[in-house]
């Protein structure tokens, strides 16, 4: 264990697995998937059985009960597929849909739901953003209507991940008054009658997730569908955040630190004007700074892995983590296609890929506006 | 059964070798290691051949300095049971003592089969497991094809040059060289890396086992291979370009 490393020889072992996993499984059909939107759902079934989808939830619901950075490996190494939006699902997966359900859910519920889903065996989205709502997640409309034993869902979900290919949705709903008090979180099916999956979306990047609009009309499910507390889902969803941006924020220097590397290899090979495009100092110093604020985003994150490890409260940290890596990641795609010159902009080269597909971690999870919202408060403003 | 897997832990192939400066060998710091890729092969056939015969058990053995737990820890990840790890104590084994002291091992350990890579990658000798067939005076085949393992016996098929093939009928133990193509090693899981902590690994000394076996072979002078010279790129008409690419075969290159 190198000096001032987290990771242990189990963690580099598991670095190996899912290095190899991404390189061999999944690399090798990034032209077909990314062509298609889609890839074969076997997937999950395979991440789950090399233990990805579970790496800390308990051992009781089907995990391996780990720390944060076996999570950490998982992100840093997965990018390696050079498909976010896959990346993307299989978080949504683990990340985003799922720890609120093992965090709240009841035993009966963890037996329908979060087992199969981190078997592989059920694919599971989070609904949160609305036609209408985004970032601004206290004010969405879909309303679910207490009749008897039932709720009766009415309204609509958009961008969702995972969406068109979902076996269960934890959908946030609304059961009482506007604003932030009146909303729910429940365990939705989509074999449910009246829930229809609309277009697949065409998006910028990430083209290899699914990602659908979603319509819920007269869908009548059991209230013992409900999670945790009525009316407190909000909060529920404001806690859920942490761990999903705080893998945002890995997935970010993580991958920044991927094309980095291309661009290096790219220039080190390519001569312009008699020499190494590499030889010339402008970008020696050019990949020599952004090498350095990647490792000042990994170091920033690694300290918010440390406190999220410990169960401290770290939400400025992992806003921090993201807003820094998420930005930084930009500039790195920027960069790194100006190295690449005019093949940078083909599609051949994965700088163009990446240049897409990393836009969106500064607005998904929460965008860097709203990061910077939650520092500012923190600060006291 | 009890079955073995001999692994050797080697340089990573992506690994810039440098050679030390008296020639003696290569310089080791940084370098990173990892399980010669044909011993993947044989740890997947060990799991597969315990998976086919219930109740049998997977044994893996390194020789080797004690960073070889390492590779042994990746075996055990991916489904081995236990371990030996053979201490060379700086000894610098060749071939023939190394076979010497993995045959005594098997010898003592009983088993009615042993995996081995076909060859390590590293220095490329590819004669321990059929030296240690030798000592034992068991059965041995190298390029591992396709094997079938059914009460006692062995039928396995080895690729030889040609595209031809060679099956053997033969009667366990046995030991056999795997090559790629024999089957798709599995990857470590998460589980089973996790598991990997709590089984046994066993150390045994390379001078307890070697009997009088000392080394026939003196390595020296080791050399990187000379630079390759820059390609060329023939331009032109295509008829011209195939007439001078015919030429600098014959007179240049003198391949034809």
């Amino acid at each position: 264990m190198a000096i001032g490393s987290p990771f242990t020889a189990e963690h580099e072992l598991f670095r190996k697995t899912v290095r190899d996993f991404a390189e061999k499984e999944l690399l090798p059909h990034q032209e077909k998937w990314e062509l298609e939107r889609a890839y074969p759902k076997e997937i999950f079934k395979k991440a789950a059985d090399l233990g990805f989808l579970g790496i800390t939830f308990p051992e009781a619901v089907g995990g391996s009960g780990l720390d944060a950075w076996f999570k950490v490996v998982f992100c840093e190494e997965i990018v390696r597929c050079r498909m976010a939006g896959l990346a993307m699902d299989l978080m949504v997966q683990a990340d985003i849909a799922t720890p609120v359900l093992n965090a709240l859910g009841t035993q009966a519920q963890k037996e329908e739901f979060l087992i199969p889903a981190l078997k592989g065996e059920k694919i599971a989205a989070l609904g949160v953003t609305e036609p209408g709502c985004g970032s601004d997640v206290a004010n969405l409309q879909t309303r679910a209507e207490a009749q008897g034993d039932d709720y009766v869902i009415n309204g609509a979900k958009t961008y969702i991940t995972n969406g068109g290919q979902a076996d269960f949705i934890t959908l946030a709903v609304r059961t009482g008054d506007e604003g932030h008090k009146g909303i729910s979180l429940v365990l939705f099916p989509t074999a449910t009658k009246g829930f229809a999956v609309g277009k697949k979306l065409e998006k910028l990047g990430n083209h290899s997730s699914n990602t659908a609009l979603l319509f819920f009309e007269d869908c009548r499910i059991p209230k013992k569908y409900l999670l945790g507390e009525e009316n407190l889902g909000f909060t529920y969803i404001m806690k859920n955040f942490q761990g999903e941006r705080l893998v945002a924020a890995i997935s970010s220097y993580a991958s920044a630190d991927l094309a980095l590397q291309d661009a290096i290899q790219y220039t080190r090979e390519r001569k312009a004007f008699g020499r190494r495009v590499l030889d010339f100092q402008v970008w020696q110093h050019k990949f020599a700074e952004l090498k350095t604020q990647i490792e000042a985003a990994r170091r920033l994150t690694y300290h918010a892995v440390t406190l999220f490890n410990a169960g401290q409260e770290c939400t400025t940290e992992i806003s921090m983590a993201k807003l820094f890596a998420g930005d930084l990641a930009q500039r790195v795609a920027y960069e790194c296609m100006q190295a690449h010159g005019g093949a940078g902009y083909m599609a051949e080269y994965d700088i163009s890929r990446y240049f897409r597909d990393i836009r969106l971690i500064t607005i998904g999870a929460g965008t860097s506006e709203i990061m910077k919202e939650i520092i500012a408060k923190r600060l006291g403003f | 059964m009890k079955i073995g897997v001999l692994v050797k832990q080697v340089p990573d192939t992506e690994t810039k070798i440098k050679v030390l400066d008296d020639g003696s060998g290569i310089d080791e710091n940084g370098v990173k290691f990892i399980v010669s890729p044909y011993d993947e092969f044989a740890i997947e056939e060990a799991l597969k051949t315990k998976e086919a015969n219930a109740g049998s058990e997977v044994t893996v053995a390194s020789l080797g300095p004690s960073r070889c737990v390492e590779s042994i820890r990746t075996a055990l990840a991916m489904g081995c049971d236990k371990a030996i790890h053979i201490d060379d104590e700086g000894s610098g084994p060749d071939s023939y003592v190394t076979a010497k002291a993995l045959a005594k091992v098997i010898g003592d350990q009983g088993f009615d089969v042993v995996f081995c890579g076909k060859q390590a990658i590293d220095d490329d000798m590819g004669q321990v497991p059929q030296l240690v067939a030798e000592f034992l005076a068991w059965p041995q085949v190298m390029i591992l094809e396709n094997l079938e393992i059914s009460e006692g016996k062995a039928k396995a098929t080895r690729r030889v040059s040609g595209g031809a093939k060679e099956v053997y009928e033969l009667t366990l133990p046995a030991i056999f060289g795997c090559d790629k193509g024999l089957n798709t090693p599995r990857y470590a899981s998460l589980p089973g890396i996790m598991k990997a902590k709590s089984k046994p690994v066993e150390t045994l000394k390379i001078s307890d086992l070697k009997g009088d076996a000392n080394n026939k072979l003196e390595y020296s002078n080791f050399r990187m291979p000379p630079e390759k010279a820059p390609g060329k790129v023939l331009s032109g008409e295509v008829g011209d370009q195939v007439k001078e690419l015919v030429r600098l075969l014959r007179e240049e290159a003198k391949v034809l």
